[in-house]
């Protein structure tokens, strides 16, 4: 912690998002970060490979953002906790090696600050489309977290816990960040940085350990070089890692064992934050950048006496099916509204978990490519009051 | 399971499982030491024969081309 | 007793997959050969592979092996070397993997010159899939996707990755062990980036499309088809076409990435904070 003070010392800092997600990547222990310049994530990266080369750390500008991720993937098992940044065209790119960090269980960050797509789209304005992609953009069965940070201060802080659940459950996280969060500028009190938690992968103990994958409560990790000889493929394998192309039941064991190492401890990786659900008829369920408008909906509107809630999510995936269950059994919820900035990706999940007991809706913004008004929210919540 | 092949101090062994009968060995002895024998190996192919086993030098060219490890020399004492 | 002379560096109940007669188990031998010549630590290695056949010699060997996405082996090495400069990094690709879905990670690592060895085995076919035309095909060569012939040409990979700034580049064939035992020792202790092409028999994909399948003719026949770079020069270039230059085309001294990085890192923390 020493060394990050040569970078910044506690106080009061107006910064802007992606600096914030810089910053609380180094706070966490990040050493190593690989990049290809794309809008609207370029500032992580240069302020990256200002910082980290002062605390010793790796930066690096790759030639691709394939490339950048299999050499964070690379730098991972070399011991080092490791990031990448991209947005939406190279987030796509990244997505068979996002498969391959799966595979392996290799801890990683990958911050994908969120533009209008599809394709080329417009880079600098937010959108919240990357939601399904996040969880389903590599080919195959498998689990993966994903957190949505709604403020720069979020940003800092969910960069350190993504890192905590890397490390901790030996998978990649995506921080699903936004144009419009990335790149606002907000005023971050940096704490008291022994204040603040780091979790660091498991490492085998003895020397002769070799099941170093597929635990249900995570294997431990060795570091490259350390005399394990491990072998680590992308291709199904058993507990050592030893390919096995030809049985089914590897696939079969593999697969399972990756699930169940998420869902097993999922109570411990899923967070939403809520406000005034104990007498809310009505339920404003949001994430990431929308959450502002949201929460500032809500304060309207009980002004206005309406009994309407807020229910952000912070971590969209693994989804917190159990914690937004719970929330309608508190008080008299009839409604829900899900307002996102795409046509509607969450809310299938909210409507999966929820359609059976509670009237589930959906509201994008004005305009797509914005954030929701809160005084359209506040029409739209009047409106959907009303009808009975 | 290996074929051993005793030559004065020179000992040419034959891994019976790894060998997959591709006949390197066979054709790039320059001493003409081996041929490809009857014999079929556990995995169906035909195994080298070291038939001039006296003429072996030991160069270790067939130890040194073999794509399986399947053959090799070892030096016994003198 | 009387066991393989390179029977410690061998994982233990790994059957080898290759084919018979394959140039990659030879490959493995002459790799082993070059660690156990040097008595480097094989705990201080770090083997790198891509998808396809080659990408399964490493996993031949008792060591750290990472078993990566095809044509990406080179950018994770990238990763794994600059994550702990301490370790030697190898990588083991093919003609597919490496020039071709991996072509931009080998001009780019060679540009950089990043410390690793990377070992490309040049069975000029796309061997694991079924003997489809890789960028490395003879001009008219038929293989499953070009049953009329092939009208596209193949690189020659070494002037590609010279041009591209690596440190040290060579071009052997499967028949040429001595050599290429003597490459890979000097690939091993480089500060740079470190190239060799290895020409290499595959007898079921490439040999049925030239009608010689058998190993032995097939590996003879690379032989005969191999040129000394110098004494190329001395023939004319319709002979050259068909031929297969062999020698040492790079072996200069440059900086490596991760040794100049470590200078910015000194410069980086003498700098006030910003």
């Amino acid at each position: 912690m020493n060394e990050i003070n040569e970078i910044i010392k506690p106080g009061n800092y107006l910064m802007m998002g992606n600096e914030a997600c810089a910053l609380g990547a180094i706070i966490a222990g990040c050493r190593f970060f690989a990049f290809y310049p794309i809008t609207p994530a370029n500032e992580i990266a240069e302020y990256m490979s200002i910082y980290l080369p002062k605390v010793g750390g790796i930066y690096i500008q790759m030639e691709d953002e394939i490339s950048s991720i299999a050499s964070v993937i690379g730098a991972s098992w070399a011991g080092l906790k490791a990031m990448t940044a991209t947005s939406g065209p190279g987030f796509t790119l990244m997505q068979e090696n996002i498969g391959h960090a799966i595979m392996t269980e290799t801890p990683c960050v990958i911050v994908d600050v969120q533009r209008c797509g599809p394709s080329t789209g417009t880079p600098a304005l937010p959108m919240q489309g990357d939601v399904y992609q996040a969880r389903r953009g590599s080919h195959g069965e498998y689990e993966i977290i994903a957190l949505a940070p709604s403020s720069v201060k979020d940003t800092l802080l969910l960069t350190i816990e993504a890192f905590n659940l890397s490390e901790k459950y030996r998978v990649p996280v995506i921080i699903l960040s936004d144009a419009l969060i990335g790149h606002m500028i907000e005023n971050v009190e940096i704490p008291d940085l022994s204040s603040i938690k780091i979790i660091d992968r498991k490492k085998p103990l003895k020397p002769d350990e070799s099941q170093f994958f597929l635990s249900e409560d995570i294997s431990p990790m060795p570091t490259l070089g350390s005399g394990y000889r491990v072998h680590i493929t992308g291709s199904t394998h058993d507990e050592k890692g030893i390919r096995n192309v030809y049985d089914p039941i590897y696939v079969d064991n593999l697969v399972h064992k990756i699930y169940a190492k998420i869902h097993k401890h999922i109570d411990d990786i899923v967070k939403i934050e809520t406000r005034y659900l104990d007498d809310s008829k009505v339920l404003l369920l949001s994430y990431g950048s929308v959450a502002r408008s949201a929460l500032h909906a809500v304060e309207l509107a009980r002004k206005a006496g309406l009994k309407v809630g807020h229910v952000k999510l912070i971590t969209l995936w693994p989804f917190p099916e159990k914690l937004i269950s719970n929330i309608i059994n508190k008080g008299e919820v009839e409604k829900i509204i899900v307002l996102e900035n795409n046509m509607g990706q969450i809310v299938n999940e909210v409507k999966r978990v929820l359609h059976k007991d509670i009237e589930v809706k959906f509201l994008p913004p004005e305009i797509l490519g914005t954030i929701h008004d809160p005084m359209y929210i506040l029409e739209n919540l009047k409106r959907i009051l009303g009808d009975k | 399971m290996s074929i051993i092949i005793k030559n004065k101090s020179i000992e040419i062994v034959i891994d019976e499982e790894k060998c997959k009968g591709c006949g390197i060995c066979v054709a790039l002895c320059p001493l003409k030491v081996l041929v490809k024998s009857d014999k079929i190996s556990p995995q169906g192919f035909n195994l080298p024969f070291p038939i001039n086993r006296d003429k072996c030098s030991g160069c270790r060219i067939c130890e040194y081309y073999c794509p399986d490890f399947a053959i090799y020399i070892i030096e016994g004492e003198k | 007793m009387y066991e393989h002379p390179l029977i410690k560096y061998l994982r233990r109940g790994i059957r080898q997959p290759f084919c018979s007669g394959c140039g990659n188990g030879i490959i493995a031998q002459c790799i082993l050969r070059a660690i156990n010549d040097l008595k480097i630590d094989m705990k201080k290695i770090v083997f790198v592979s891509g998808i396809g056949c080659s990408g399964w010699i490493s996993t031949l060997f008792n060591a750290d092996t990472l078993h990566t996405t095809h044509g990406r082996p080179i950018a994770f090495a990238t990763g794994v070397k600059l994550g702990n400069p301490e370790l030697k990094v190898v990588v083991l690709t093919g003609d597919g993997d490496g020039a071709a879905i991996g072509g931009n990670h080998l001009i780019h690592a060679a540009r950089r010159n990043i410390e690793i060895l990377t070992i490309l085995v040049n069975n000029r076919i796309y061997g694991m899939t079924g003997g489809q035309v890789a960028p490395t095909t003879p001009h008219g060569m038929k293989t499953t996707t070009t049953p009329y012939g092939n009208i596209e040409y193949p690189f020659d990979l070494c002037k590609l990755v010279e041009a591209a700034g690596a440190a040290y580049v060579a071009r052997w064939t499967t028949f040429h062990v001595k050599q290429l035992i003597s490459s890979i020792k000097k690939g091993l202790l480089k500060d740079g980036f470190s190239f060799i092409e290895i020409v290499s028999q595959c007898p079921i994909q490439y040999g049925k499309y030239i009608d010689l399948q058998e190993p032995a003719k097939l590996l003879l026949m690379l032989k005969d088809l191999s040129i000394n770079k110098d004494k190329a020069k001395t023939i004319n270039e319709k002979e050259l076409k068909e031929k297969i230059i062999i020698g040492e085309f790079v072996d200069r001294e440059v900086i490596g990435f991760s040794k100049a990085y470590e200078q910015l890192i000194i410069k980086a923390r003498e700098k006030r904070n910003e």
